[in-house]
């Protein structure tokens, strides 16, 4: 039975066969618009300014064409984790569809007029913003919530330029920021006619005032909107981090508390084994929670050391013997360790469920993955059968491994034992999956 | 079990472990006899001429190594099964190295070390999922050129990639029988896959082989 990555689905015209093992995949984690400069980096092992440097290079070169461009690819590229791009699911959205097509003509219909009134640099930019508009209205009515605040930012200045984006704010708040507006215009039209009045002066000063103006007034018309964009965006990553430290400190509470809590109720007729497996949870619990060292931390900085731990650990507290075996030898990273943990979870799952009279614990160190097999001979089970709510296997295992870009294959059936396949990237051999905001 | 008993010598500097072993293995195969040290082994390995000898890797006055060298120029039918408690890699593959067919950890259950004497016995390998990946291991890297013999042979220098995949697979506890079901293939080329890698083990001119295990020690 395969339990692939959820990612290993989609388009296979997107995979890619020399980045990250991975298909190309929009990063909300890192985003300022949808994502895409974010996948790219991470999928290419580039730094994401690189990316975002090259796509506003792109977009001034192309004259805006670049843009509609980078819609499509928001469109068409799934976000990380999830299987279907939002194009598929626009594809349904006939109302939605049918609002891009009024909007993308009411824009054309624009353009046509300002196009026979001044032909000119601006419609030249403009054109090409008709697929994107309609892009993303389309993104707008089918992405996730938090794409929805993402693009709800973008509108917002033109919400505010009609008045109603002030609306949920205080009185005093609001007089302020029609004030603002109002200079904000003044600037703006007086800087444009000062520009276009020095035109045909010689005098070279004049059209940089103009310019100055301008500026200022772009300046006071969306700059409190970026400074509330860029704290948004704080904000969010900082949930974000959250989020993950509880799922991380829940699967740690699942692989000590709780695996002795599930003991101490198998072994309740035995008071001496009951208390010493309490003794060693609390003296975990404690060095975890007022020392900041992982219960299952290993003090050995490679695979082969951390192997002999899971072996001594499991065979010292569970009774059933480990036979380890380890090929090739390399340092611990980050992802290294995280494969460590589950393959430990792996090992104690076999030793406390499988009845098995001993378990094969492989590690296999190669130039750019590590692979581990955790094998029983033991009762085996119907994977497709295991209960949602059961975390074991799902999240400490499974988790583990996918959020750090590494697979786990479980093959097993009732009778026949358990064979627990673990592969994780070297983080030396390729840059992390996923850049973290620091 | 078919044919005779295998006729069993055992060699170990532990008094306690011959007496539990031939306790154990008695029913299964015949324990002719039992010698503690490399010269008593050798003199009575001469005399019996037993089917196979089950050898610790760690003597006093030698090492298994050295009975086995002793012994096979002269006795070529006599076969040595390697047996260990420490397994620090590279006594295993001096002993392998020596000519031993096979080598299982002291942990062994009786009946996969009955087994094991008789698949000896009848010319096999015998493979643990230790030796495996010790084999794994040393056969991991491609040498450097500098690090062959004149008389290198590249048959002998590399794992094919079938034999490297019944390696993992005994290394992950797998028995024949299992990594011929898992594999598609029959038991009998898991064993000739087994016994070719035997040979390349014994044959290799890479000084890594025996290199190799000391700075295993030292990492």
């Amino acid at each position: 039975m395969e339990h692939p990555a959820p990612w290993h689905r989609g388009p296979s015209w997107l995979r890619n066969r020399d980045g990250h093992g991975g298909p190309l995949r929009r990063d909300p984690a890192d985003r300022l618009g949808g994502g895409v400069a974010a996948g790219v980096a991470t999928w290419r092992g580039f730094n994401v300014t690189t990316i975002r440097i090259a796509f506003v290079l792109a977009t001034l070169i192309s004259t805006g064409y670049f843009v509609p461009a980078y819609v499509v690819a928001w469109l068409l590229i799934p976000a990380a984790g999830e299987d279907a791009s939002i194009a598929s699911k626009a594809r349904s959205d006939t109302s939605g569809i049918r609002l891009a097509v009024g909007l993308a003509s009411l824009l054309v219909f624009v353009l046509v007029v300002a196009g026979a009134l001044n032909d000119g640099w601006f419609s030249g930019w403009a054109w090409p913003q008709v697929v994107s508009l309609a892009g993303l209205v389309l993104i707008w009515r089918n992405s996730s919530p938090q794409e929805q605040a993402t693009l709800r930012h973008l509108v917002e200045p033109l919400g505010a330029a009609a008045g109603a984006g002030a609306r949920d704010e205080g009185q005093n708040r609001r007089r302020r920021s029609i004030l603002r507006l109002a200079v904000a215009g003044v600037l703006v039209i007086g800087g444009a006619g000062w520009l276009f009045s020095a035109r045909e002066s010689l005098d070279l000063l004049q059209p940089l005032g103009g310019v100055v103006l301008v500026i200022a007034g772009i300046v006071l018309l969306l700059g409190p909107w970026w400074l509330r964009i860029a704290r948004d965006l704080v904000l969010e990553r900082q949930a974000r981090v959250r989020a993950e430290e509880r799922a991380d400190i829940a699967a740690q509470v699942h692989d000590s508390v709780l695996q002795t809590l599930a003991l101490i109720q198998r072994r309740a007729d035995d008071p001496q084994k009951v208390i010493q497996l309490a003794r060693l949870q609390e003296r975990e619990l404690r060095s975890w929670l007022f020392e900041g060292r992982a219960p299952n931390e290993t003090d050995d900085l490679t695979v082969g050391a951390g192997v002999r731990q899971i072996q001594q650990d499991v065979e010292s507290r569970y009774g059933v013997p480990v036979e380890a075996v380890t090929v090739g030898e390399c340092e611990l990273d980050d992802n290294l360790t995280a494969l460590l943990a589950a393959a430990r979870e792996a090992t104690v799952n076999a030793a406390k469920w499988s009845g098995a009279s001993v378990i094969s614990l492989f590690a296999e160190v190669e130039p750019t993955e590590v692979s581990l097999v955790v094998r029983d001979r033991g009762t085996g089970f119907d994977p497709a059968a295991v209960p949602a709510d059961r975390k074991g296997l799902a999240e400490s295992v499974h988790g583990r491994m996918t959020r750090r870009g590494g697979t786990v294959t479980v093959t097993s059936a009732p009778g026949e034992g358990t064979k627990v396949s673990l592969k994780m990237p070297r983080a030396a051999a390729q840059p992390h999956p996923v850049s973290r905001a620091r | 079990m078919t044919g005779p008993a295998p006729r069993v010598v055992l060699v170990d500097d532990h008094g306690l472990f011959r007496s539990g072993v031939r306790a154990e293995l008695g029913r299964q195969v015949d324990v002719v006899g039992e010698a503690e040290d490399v010269q008593p082994a050798i003199e009575l390995i001469t005399e019996l001429l037993p089917d196979v000898v089950l050898l610790d890797v760690h003597l006093p006055g030698g090492g298994g190594q050295a009975v086995i060298q002793a012994i096979k120029t002269d006795h070529p039918q006599v076969r040595f099964l390697a047996l260990s408690a420490s397994d620090a890699p590279e006594d295993v593959i001096a002993v392998i190295r020596a000519g031993a067919r096979g080598y299982v950890t002291k942990t062994i259950s009786t009946a996969e070390l009955a087994d094991a004497v008789r698949r000896v016995a009848a010319g096999d390998a015998v493979f643990s999922h230790r030796l495996a990946g010790f084999v794994l291991d040393a056969f991991a890297a491609s040498p450097p050129p500098g690090d062959l013999k004149p008389e290198f042979d590249p048959e002998f220098e590399q794992l094919t990639s079938r034999e490297r995949e019944v390696l993992r697979l005994i290394a992950q506890g797998y028995t024949y029988k299992e990594i011929a079901r898992e594999l598609y293939i029959s038991a009998k080329t898991v064993e000739s896959h087994v016994s070719s890698v035997l040979r390349k083990l014994q044959l290799s001119t890479r000084h890594q082989l025996t290199r190799w295990a000391a700075e295993r020690r030292l990492t």
